[in-house]
C-alpha cells in the first residue's frame, strides 16, 4: 500500500513539475549536430495534391545534409499529414512543438490550417516561417511577430490585374469566376479593391463554384451571356482547363486573366488547347517549369538534376516541386545566416533580415527582401501573355505593395 | 431563351456524368444490397489503367474493351477476396470495408500516378456541334449515348437472360435461390464485376471532361448518390433520369434563382432532393417494399 | 458456412448481438463490470498527472469523439435510423459556440448548453420529415445535409467569418484552480462525457431504450404495441443531434478555431466508421471507436508518408475481418468464451 501511495505521489510531483517547466526555452530543437524543423502537409484526403511540396522539401534537405548540412548541423525534417483539416493541424503542430520539440515550423500548408495554429505558435513563440498560403494575414509582424508568409499574396495579384484593366480597358465589362473558399475570395477581394469605385460599374457578373463540382460549364455559359468582355478566371488547374476550353467551345473570346495558381503551360494550357489559350494574361513570379523558354536555363537544369537524384518519383511537370525546392533553399539560407546562434529569437531575426536574395527558379529580377516590418518575402510579380508557345513577359517587374 | 436552352444542354451533359456512375451504384445495390463507397475510386483507377495502356500505344477502342474486361475481372476478384470474408457480417461492416477500399484506391493512385491532372482522350470529335446559338459538345452527346446503351444492355440483361434473373433472385431471396440451385455467392461476385465494368466505362467517359486525377471521382460520386436517390436505388432507368434531373436542376437554380446565385447552388439542389424524397420516399422510380410483420 | 443471409436475417442476427451486448452489464457478473468501470474512470481522472499537454489534448479529442459517437450510435445503432450526416450537427454545435463566444462574448460554459439545445431542435425538425425515409434513403438525405452545411457556413459570412472561420481563445481554469489550459479542458470534457454517458445509459437500458430498439427491429409491431413511432424516432434524432452538437461545441473550444473545412463530408464518414469499428448499438463502443478514429490515422502516417490513406484503409479492412461486430462485439465474444470455459471447467469438477 505504501508503495502505491509513493507511486501516486511521484506521479503527482512529476505532473506538477512537468507543468511548471513547460514554458518554451529560447533554444529548442538544436544540438551540436542537428536542427529539427517541423512541417505539416496534406498527404491524404482531398487536398493531397499539395503533399508533393512537403516531400520535395524533404528531398532538398536531404541534399543539404549530404553536402554537409548547415554550419555543420544536419537538418532533421519532421513532416506530418494533417489532411488539410484544421483540427488535425492543431494536433500535429502541437506534436511537433511539444513532443518533437522542433526549433521552428516551416511551410505548414493551407490557409485554414495555418489560421488554426496562428495564435498558438505566436503564444508559444515558435518561428512559423514561410507558410504555404497566399493569404495576406501572414504579413503582420506587429500582432504576430512569429509568423511569416512566403509567396506573393492573392490579393496583391488580384490588384495587379485590376490595375491593368483600369489602364487598358476603360470600357471593360468584367465577368469573374472564383472558387468559393478563402483562396477564391482573397483574389476576388484584391481585384475588387483594385478596381475601386469603377469596379461597381465594370464588374457585371460574379460566378462561384465548389471544389467538389464536376464542371464549371454552367458558370461559363452564364458569364458569356452577361456580355462580359474581360474574364478574370480564379480557378485551380483542373477547372482552369475546363474554363479555357469551354469558353473557346462556345465562342466567347474575352480578355482572359488567369490566376497564377493555374499558369502551368504543361498541365493547364496544353490540355486546354494552345490555340484556345493564346492571349491569356497571368502574373508570374516563378519560372514556369513546363515553359520551353527556360529549357536551357541554369536554374531549371539544376532543378531537374536535383529531382532526378533526390526525388525521382516526383513529377517534372508539377510546379509544386519547383515551389518547394525554392522555398527550402530560402530556409537553408536563413539557417546559414543564423550562424551558431540558433535560438528562436535569432532564427526569427534572420528570417526578417533577408536582403536581395535570389532563388534559381524565381523570374530574373525578382528578389527576396524581408525586414522587421516586412514579413512578405516575395512581393514582386510580372505580367505575361501567352503567345501560343510560351509565356512572354511584358512590362516591368511590378510591386503592388509599393503602390 | 438561348441561355435557358444552353443551360439545360450543359446540365444534361453534367447530368450524364452523374448518371453513368449512378448506374454502377444501382447495379451493385441491385445485385448485392450494398452501397459501394469505393465505386467512384474503382472507376478512377480503371481509367488510370486505360491511360497507361494508351501511353503504351494501344488504340482507343482496344483500350476501352481491355479496360472494361480488366475492371470486370478486378471487381469480381475484389468481391471474392476482400468482401467475401465479411459477407455474413452486418451491412454496415461491409460498407466500412468499401470505405477502406476507397481510401486505398485513392492513395495508391496518387502514389503511382501523382496528383497532376492528365488529359484523357475522347473517342468523339473535338469540334462542338452548333444549332443556331446553342452549342452541343460532341463528347457530351456521345457520353450520354454510351450511358443509354449501357442502360439498355443492363435492362435486357436483367429482363431477358437467365443469368440476370438468377442474379436478381440471389439478391432478393438468397435462401430460396440457393434451393433452386443458384450459386448465390458467385452471383454477388458477378454483381461486383459488372458494376466495376460500368464504373470503368463511366470513368472513361468522365475523364475527357473533368481530366484524370486521383480525386476526379470524389465530387462526382456525391452527385451520383444524389442521382440514384432521386431516381430510386432499385431502378437503373431511374438512376439515369435522376442524374439528368440533378444536373439540369442545379444549373437552372444557379442561373435563375438570383438571390442564391452559384454560392448556394449545391445546397438548393440537395434541398430539392430531400423534397423529392419526402414526396416519394423510395425515389421517383423506386419500388416500394412491402414488409411482413 | 459461407452462405449469404438475407437482409432480414442479417438484421435479426444484428439485433441478437446488440441485445446481448446491451444486456451485458446486467448479465455479465455485475461486480466485474463495475470494477472495470471504476478503473477506467480512475485512469481517466489521473491522466493529467502523468501526461504532457499534447497527449492530454489528444485524449480530450478522444472524449469529444466519444460523445459524438454515442449520439450517432443512439440513432443509428439503437434506433436503426442511418445517418451519414452527423458531421453537420457537429459543425452546427461548433459554430453555435464559436459565434456566441466571438460575437456576443457569452461564457463558454453556457455556449455548450446552447449548442446542445440548438442541435436538439435542428435534429428534431430534421428528424420529423425524415420519418418517411428508411435505411438507405435516410442515409443519403442526411448525407446531403453533411454536404450542404459547409456551403451554408460560407454563405452567411457575416456571422460565420466565411471561409476564414473564427479564431477563439482557449479558456483558462476558473475558480483559481491550478490547472493548465489543457488540464482544465480535459477535466471539463471528461465531466461532460461522464454526465452524458450516464444519461445515455439510463435512457437506453430502461423502458425508453426498449421502445427505441423495438422500433428498429420491427416498427410495425412496435406501433401495434402502442409505441408512438413518429414521436420516438424524431426525439431520438433530436437527442442524438444534441449529443453530437455538444461534442462539436467542445471541439470548437479545444481547437480554438472553427472553419468550414473542419466539417466536411469526411467528418461524417469518420463518425460512421467510429461506431461500426467501436461496436454497433453498444455504449462502450463509442469509446473504442473514438480511440480508433483519433489514433489509427496517426499510426498509419507513421508507417508511410507516401500513401498514409492506403495504410489506414488496410487497417480498416483488417479490423472488420477480425472483429466484424466491432471492438465491443469482439470483447463481448471473448468474455463469453472465457466465462463459458470457466463454467464448463467448474462443471467438470
Amino acid at each position: 500500500m505504501s508503495l502505491l501511495t509513493r507511486f501516486i505521489a511521484l506521479l503527482l510531483v512529476s505532473g506538477l513539475v512537468g507543468a511548471g517547466t513547460a514554458a518554451a526555452q529560447t533554444v529548442v530543437g538544436v544540438t551540436a549536430t542537428e536542427i529539427k524543423i517541423g512541417n505539416t502537409n496534406p498527404y491524404s484526403g482531398p487536398a493531397s495534391a499539395y503533399g508533393t511540396i512537403g516531400k520535395v522539401i524533404g528531398a532538398y534537405f536531404k541534399k543539404v545534409n549530404d553536402e554537409g548540412g548547415v554550419n555543420g548541423r544536419k537538418i532533421n525534417y519532421i513532416t506530418y499529414d494533417d489532411q488539410y483539416s484544421p483540427p488535425k493541424t492543431v494536433e500535429m503542430v502541437r506534436r511537433l512543438v511539444e513532443q518533437d520539440q522542433v526549433a521552428l515550423l516551416f511551410q505548414t500548408l493551407g490557409t485554414p490550417p495555418n489560421s488554426a495554429i496562428h495564435k498558438y505558435v505566436n503564444q508559444q513563440k515558435v518561428p512559423h516561417l514561410f507558410v504555404a498560403t497566399g493569404a495576406t494575414k501572414w504579413n503582420d509582424p506587429q500582432n504576430f511577430p512569429w509568423t511569416m508568409g512566403y509567396q506573393p499574396n492573392y490579393q496583391t495579384e488580384g490588384r495587379l490585374y485590376a490595375q491593368y484593366v483600369l489602364k487598358n480597358m476603360p470600357d471593360a465589362k468584367v465577368g469573374i469566376l472564383y472558387q468559393n473558399d478563402d483562396y477564391g475570395k482573397d483574389y476576388l477581394k484584391g481585384f475588387e479593391d483594385g478596381m475601386g469605385e469603377a469596379g461597381k460599374k465594370l464588374i457585371v457578373m460574379k460566378q462561384s463554384y465548389e471544389v467538389t463540382d464536376p464542371t464549371v460549364d454552367s458558370q461559363i455559359v452564364n458569364l458569356k451571356n452577361s456580355g462580359a468582355n474581360v474574364f478574370f478566371n480564379i480557378t485551380i488547374p483542373k477547372f482552369a482547363v475546363q474554363a479555357i476550353k469551354k469558353a473557346n467551345d462556345i465562342g466567347w473570346k474575352p480578355l482572359h486573366f488567369l490566376n497564377n495558381v493555374s499558369s502551368s503551360l504543361g498541365t493547364v494550357l496544353k490540355p486546354a488547347g494552345l490555340e484556345a489559350s493564346r492571349g491569356l494574361i497571368t502574373a508570374l513570379y516563378m519560372k514556369e517549369i513546363t515553359d520551353p523558354q527556360w529549357k536551357n536555363d541554369k536554374g531549371f537544369q539544376d532543378w531537374v538534376a536535383f529531382m532526378k537524384k533526390y526525388y525521382p518519383e516526383g513529377a517534372l511537370d508539377d510546379q509544386s516541386n519547383a515551389f518547394g525546392y525554392n522555398v527550402a533553399m530560402l530556409m537553408t539560407q536563413v539557417l546559414k545566416q543564423c550562424g551558431n546562434d540558433l535560438s528562436r529569437e535569432n532564427i526569427m531575426k534572420q528570417a526578417a533580415n533577408v536582403k536581395n536574395f535570389e532563388l534559381p527558379l524565381l523570374l530574373p529580377g525578382i528578389k527576396i527582401n524581408t525586414s522587421p516590418t516586412d514579413f512578405a518575402p516575395i512581393e514582386q510579380e510580372q505580367l505575361a501573355k501567352f503567345d501560343g508557345e510560351k509565356w512572354s513577359l511584358f512590362g516591368e517587374v511590378l510591386d503592388a505593395y509599393r503602390k | 431563351m438561348d441561355i435557358f436552352v444552353q443551360q439545360v444542354v450543359s446540365g444534361l451533359a453534367t447530368g450524364g456524368i452523374y448518371a453513368s456512375l449512378a448506374l454502377a451504384l444501382v447495379m451493385i445495390y441491385q445485385a448485392t444490397d450494398v452501397v459501394n463507397f469505393a465505386q467512384g475510386e474503382m472507376a478512377m483507377f480503371s481509367t488510370y489503367l486505360a491511360w497507361s495502356m494508351m501511353q503504351a500505344g494501344l488504340p482507343y477502342w482496344g483500350t476501352f474493351l481491355a479496360t472494361v474486361a480488366i475492371a470486370f475481372v478486378g471487381g469480381l476478384l475484389i468481391e471474392r477476396i476482400v468482401i467475401r470474408p465479411v459477407e455474413n457480417a452486418p451491412i454496415l461492416t461491409i460498407v466500412i470495408v468499401t470505405l477502406g477500399l476507397l481510401v486505398i484506391f485513392n492513395s495508391v493512385a496518387g502514389w503511382i500516378y501523382s496528383y497532376i491532372q492528365k488529359p484523357f482522350p475522347s473517342p468523339f470529335p473535338a469540334k462542338p456541334i452548333r444549332i443556331g446559338n446553342i452549342v452541343f459538345g460532341a463528347h457530351d452527346l456521345g457520353a450520354i449515348g454510351v450511358t443509354l446503351v449501357v442502360l439498355m444492355l443492363l435492362f435486357a440483361f436483367f429482363r431477358f437472360t437467365t443469368l440476370g434473373l438468377a442474379m436478381r433472385a440471389a439478391a432478393q431471396n438468397p435462401v430460396s435461390s440457393r434451393l433452386c440451385g443458384i450459386r448465390v455467392s458467385w452471383m454477388l461476385g458477378l454483381g461486383w464485376g459488372l458494376a466495376a465494368a460500368f464504373g470503368a466505362i463511366a470513368g472513361m467517359m468522365v475523364a475527357p471532361v473533368v481530366f484524370l486525377d486521383p480525386n476526379m471521382m470524389g465530387g462526382i460520386q456525391l452527385y451520383a448518390f444524389a442521382a440514384a436517390t432521386v431516381g430510386g436505388f432499385s431502378s437503373p432507368q431511374g438512376a439515369v433520369i435522376g442524374g439528368l434531373l440533378v444536373g439540369v436542376t442545379e444549373n437552372l437554380v444557379g442561373t435563375y434563382v438570383s438571390f442564391i446565385g452559384t454560392e448556394l447552388k449545391l445546397t438548393v439542389a440537395l434541398a430539392m432532393i430531400i423534397i423529392v424524397l419526402l414526396v416519394k420516399p423510395t425515389g421517383l422510380f423506386g419500388r416500394t417494399i412491402v414488409r411482413r410483420v | 458456412m459461407a452462405t449469404k443471409t438475407s437482409p432480414v436475417e442479417k438484421a435479426a442476427t444484428r439485433v441478437e448481438t446488440a441485445a446481448a451486448a446491451a444486456a451485458q452489464p446486467a448479465l455479465a457478473a455485475r461486480p466485474v463490470g463495475l470494477v472495470a468501470l471504476a478503473v477506467v474512470v480512475a485512469v481517466a481522472i489521473s491522466l493529467p498527472f502523468f501526461m504532457s499537454g499534447f497527449r492530454l489534448f489528444q485524449f480530450t479529442q478522444v472524449l469529444i469523439y466519444a460523445i459524438a459517437l454515442l449520439g450517432l450510435n443512439m440513432l443509428t445503432g439503437y434506433n436503426g435510423q442511418f445517418s451519414l450526416g452527423h458531421g453537420a450537427f457537429y459543425g452546427i454545435g461548433a459554430y453555435t459556440t464559436a459565434i456566441m463566444i466571438d460575437r456576443w462574448s457569452i461564457g463558454y460554459g453556457w455556449t455548450i448548453i446552447a449548442a446542445g439545445l440548438v442541435c436538439l431542435i435542428v435534429g428534431f425538425l430534421f428528424g420529423r420529415p425524415a420519418l418517411r425515409l428508411e435505411g438507405l434513403y435516410l442515409a443519403l438525405a442526411t448525407f446531403s445535409l453533411a454536404l450542404a452545411v459547409p456551403q451554408i457556413l460560407k454563405y452567411f459570412e457575416h456571422w460565420t467569418g466565411g471561409s476564414q472561420g473564427i479564431v477563439l481563445s482557449k479558456p483558462k481554469a476558473p475558480f483559481g484552480l491550478r490547472l493548465t489550459e489543457d488540464q482544465w479542458l480535459y477535466y471539463l470534457t471528461l465531466a461532460v462525457t461522464i454526465l452524458l454517458f450516464v444519461l445515455a445509459w439510463n435512457l437506453l437500458r430502461g423502458r425508453v431504450g426498449r421502445a427505441i430498439v423495438a422500433i428498429r427491429d420491427n416498427h410495425i409491431a412496435a406501433e401495434a404495441m402502442g409505441i408512438d413511432n413518429a414521436l420516438y424516432k424524431s426525439v431520438v434524432f433530436g437527442v442524438s443531434a444534441a449529443y453530437t452538437g455538444i461534442a462539436g461545441a467542445l471541439s470548437a473550444i479545444a481547437i480554438a478555431f472553427v472553419a468550414p473545412d473542419s466539417f466536411n463530408v469526411f467528418l461524417s464518414i469518420t463518425l460512421l466508421t467510429g461506431i461500426v469499428i467501436g461496436g454497433f448499438a453498444t455504449i462502450s463502443g463509442a469509446i473504442y471507436g473514438a480511440l480508433f478514429i483519433q489514433f489509427v490515422p496517426n499510426w498509419a502516417q507513421d508507417i508511410s508518408k507516401a500513401a498514409p490513406w492506403a495504410i489506414f484503409g488496410i487497417f480498416l479492412i483488417v479490423f472488420m475481418y477480425v472483429m466484424p461486430r466491432g471492438i465491443a462485439g469482439f470483447l463481448h465474444l471473448v468474455w463469453i468464451r472465457l466465462t463459458a470455459s470457466a463454467v464448463s471447467r467448474e462443471k467438470g469438477r
